[in-house]
């Protein structure tokens, strides 16, 4: 089976999105010529030619704002915010019109935007290119957020949003981006909204999504070995989240521990161990640990294995989630 | 620090905008109703009468809104009396395959659009956000409140527009201090570098709220379109004829595949900011007074009558008309109620996720 990394499946997405729908279009700083600072957009401007790929100035906000134009113009944008950190200039058209842009309109103007950003941290990146945005979009209503962790699920992913008919905010993990898994690029599958089980483990669950699920199958694999039986639940999707798999791991287990990587408070970590009570409060066995980074600005390269939840920290938690 | 203490400030208004007129205005007709340039702008006997009309009824329309503010029928409401050539006049000039994005002041922009004026007020009846008329139809965005946010939208449906090959424009409608903010320059920096079919339409009303022009900013708006490298016009926005013809050509010019213009209309708010606002509290009552003989519709009246376009009669008819329907969209906005509270998770999405779903169940139960 072919094997591909989640620049190449991203990629690949992108290319058959504009193949397959003559309205989509791809944007943003720096994506045309050069394919993006990661290459996601490479060669798709030279095949699909500057009208459908094309470069912006540096202006998230006017990047973001387009997007609602050209919605209502009946086309499909996908953009590119460059970093997590340089997101914030578009935030509020995001939150102001793209998000709430079908509410406004009583249903009839639909935003099927997709906004990539290289998020998250890992790669020895300087400050601004390391940062975790998930909660500032996740708590907006109006948008789907999501998340992949692996190649083959970055195209499922990838492809399904940009088919959505709602703004979708799709965060890509750049410590995943090179990534490489073995199988056929495809859409079938786990859709928007639902959860996977990546590894089944009957004693405590961890959840996590992007790079910290990779994390969590080693902390797995290393709590295999002193006995403890781990699953592990990839979100995927942030909103809209799948409570049932929630609820579910929460009932077989009984243990539950979230990881990701950005600051804890009002964390997905806080949302989870929230909904997870409401859901299942007499399955659980322990109090809902969570593995996060720390309330501090993300800290420099020669620090961010010490911020980032390693896996002796998940396993930490694991352990004491399982003798509670 | 600010060196100009208010009065002085306001003298300098008194005196018209002198310190920002610029010797290339484009006016047609003079405050006094005196033709000063070619009043032949192409337009019919009866469209300059249509002109008038719609002016009277739009500023009736706007009086009654007040009324409506205060009895308690409409939430907030921000008067546009005073800018009704600006609106009228740039409005009338766009076609049907022209899209308008509106800030909040626009109702006059709208009624000329064709949107349902009863639909508009929704929103400052506090019914439903953004206006609840159908944006794709009427080719007029939601109302847009945060400041300056619309001209990005605007520029994104021109690039849309331009990379279908339609002969279309966008024209987007914002004020002074909305110059101010990033998503002007971006906007405008956006619309050059892609040759975006789009007017960007500035009433520059001397105020945003309390701030008067010269502390948003300290040079000539229409002037930073040099910069973007796209020609900038500044227009007597009290001169329904100018304002026409200026927009019209900007339009034409973006419909040809030539690019963005920027438009300063110079006008003047007559009224409050809003009906929350008391703007006695930050300027004087000789600037209103400075202001009441270049009125836009007296003006245009004159000059009508005095070209002998139109009569006594047809002036009666306008007020009668405008009357007549003024208390039809009054009777129908205060007969509208709210919408169902199942509306709130209606439009989140175009299907409502399970977790939202509940939500609704836990708001409403099973209805
Ligand atoms: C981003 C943002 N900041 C502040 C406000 C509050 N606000 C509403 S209108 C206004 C003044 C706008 O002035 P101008 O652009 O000249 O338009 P005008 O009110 O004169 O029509 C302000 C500050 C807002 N709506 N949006
Ligand atoms: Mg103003």
């Amino acid at each position: 089976m072919p094997e591909v990394t989640m620049v190449g499946a991203l990629n690949r997405a992108l290319r058959d999105a504009l193949a397959g729908d003559p309205r989509a279009l791809v944007f943003g700083e720096d994506v045309g010529r050069l394919g993006g600072v990661f290459r996601v957009t490479d060669g798709l401007q030279a095949e699909f030619g500057k009208e459908r790929v094309f470069d912006t100035p540096i202006a998230e906000a006017g990047i973001a704002g387009a997007c609602v134009g050209l919605s209502l113009a009946g086309f499909r944008p996908v953009a590119e915010m460059q970093f997590d950190g340089f997101s914030y200039p578009a935030l509020d058209q995001v939150i102001s019109h793209v998000a709430k842009y079908r509410m406004r309109t009583r249903g009839i103007a639909s935003m099927p935007i997709v906004i990539r950003i290289p998020s998250f941290g890992g790669i020895r990146g300087k400050e601004h290119h390391g940062d975790s945005p998930e909660t500032y979009y996740v708590h907006t209503a109006g948008l789907k957020v999501v998340v992949p962790s692996g190649a083959l699920d970055a195209y499922r992913l990838l492809s399904l949003a940009i088919a959505d008919p709602d703004p979708v905010i799709f965060l890509e993990p750049k410590a995943r981006y090179w990534s490489k898994e073995d199988g056929e690029l495809g859409v079938e599958g786990p859709g928007i909204g639902e959860a996977r089980v990546v590894r089944e483990g009957a004693d405590c669950a961890l959840i996590a999504y992007g790079t910290m699920v990779s994390r969590c199958l080693d902390a797995a694999g290393r709590l295999a070995d002193e006995g403890i039986d781990a699953r592990v639940l990839d979100l995927r999707s942030l909103v809209p989240l799948d409570l049932e798999a929630l609820g579910t791991a929460a009932r077989e287990t009984g243990r539950m521990v979230v990881v990701h990587e950005a600051a804890r408070t009002v964390g997905m970590g806080a949302e989870i161990a929230a909904r997870i009570m409401e859901e299942a409060f007499d399955y659980l066995q322990a109090p809902v640990m969570r593995v996060t980074g720390y309330d501090t600005p993300y800290p420099p390269a020669s620090l961010e294995q010490h911020w980032l939840p390693s896996v002796e920290r998940i396993c930490d938690a694991a352990r004491k989630a399982v003798a509670y | 620090m600010l060196s100009t203490t208010p009065a002085a400030a306001s003298l300098r208004r008194d005196m018209g905008h002198s310190r920002s007129d610029h010797p290339n205005l484009v006016r047609l007709i003079a405050p006094d109703g005196t033709a000063v340039g070619d009043t032949d702008v192409g337009l019919s006997p009866q469209e300059l009468r249509e002109l008038l009309r719609l002016m009277i009824l739009t500023r009736r329309l706007d009086d009654e809104c007040m009324a409506l503010q205060r009895q308690g029928e409409l939430t907030v409401y921000p008067p546009f009396r005073g800018q009704e050539a600006a609106q009228v006049g740039s409005a009338f000039a766009l076609g049907p395959q022209d899209f308008v994005f509106p800030s909040f002041r626009e109702l006059a922009a709208a009624l000329v659009r064709g949107v349902d004026p009863v639909e508009y007020l929704q929103y400052h009846r506090g019914t439903w956000h953004g206006g609840p008329y159908d944006p794709l139809a009427t080719r007029f965005a939601p109302i847009c409140v945060p400041v300056a946010t619309q001209i990005v939208h605007a520029v994104g449906w021109a690039m849309g527009a331009k990379l279908d090959g339609k002969a279309a424009c966008a024209l987007t409608y914002f004020g002074d201090g909305a110059t101010s903010e990033g998503d002007f320059h971006e906007g405008a920096n956006l619309a050059a570098v892609f040759g975006a079919p789009v007017v960007l339409f500035c009433q520059n009303n001397g105020w945003a709220i309390s701030v008067p022009l010269e502390v948003q900013t300290a040079g000539p708006i229409f002037r930073r379109a040099a910069g973007y490298g796209f020609p900038g016009v500044q227009v007597d926005g009290n001169d329904v004829l100018a304002v026409f013809k200026v927009t019209k050509a900007a339009a034409d010019r973006a419909r040809n595949g030539l690019g963005p213009t920027l438009i300063e209309a110079m006008t003047y708010r007559m009224g409050p900011h809003t009906t929350a606002d008391d703007s006695s509290r930050y300027r004087t009552e000789e600037e209103l007074a400075a202001w009441a003989p270049r009125d836009p519709i007296a003006r245009y009246r004159r000059y009508l009558v005095d070209a002998g376009v139109a009569d006594q009669a047809f002036l009666e008819s306008c007020d009668g008309e405008a009357e007549e329907r003024v208390a039809t969209i009054r009777a129908r906005v205060v007969g509208t109620a709210a919408p169902p509270p199942s509306e709130m998770f209606d439009h989140v999405f175009a299907a409502a996720p399970p977790s939202l779903e509940r939500q609704r169940r836990e708001a409403l139960g099973d209805a």
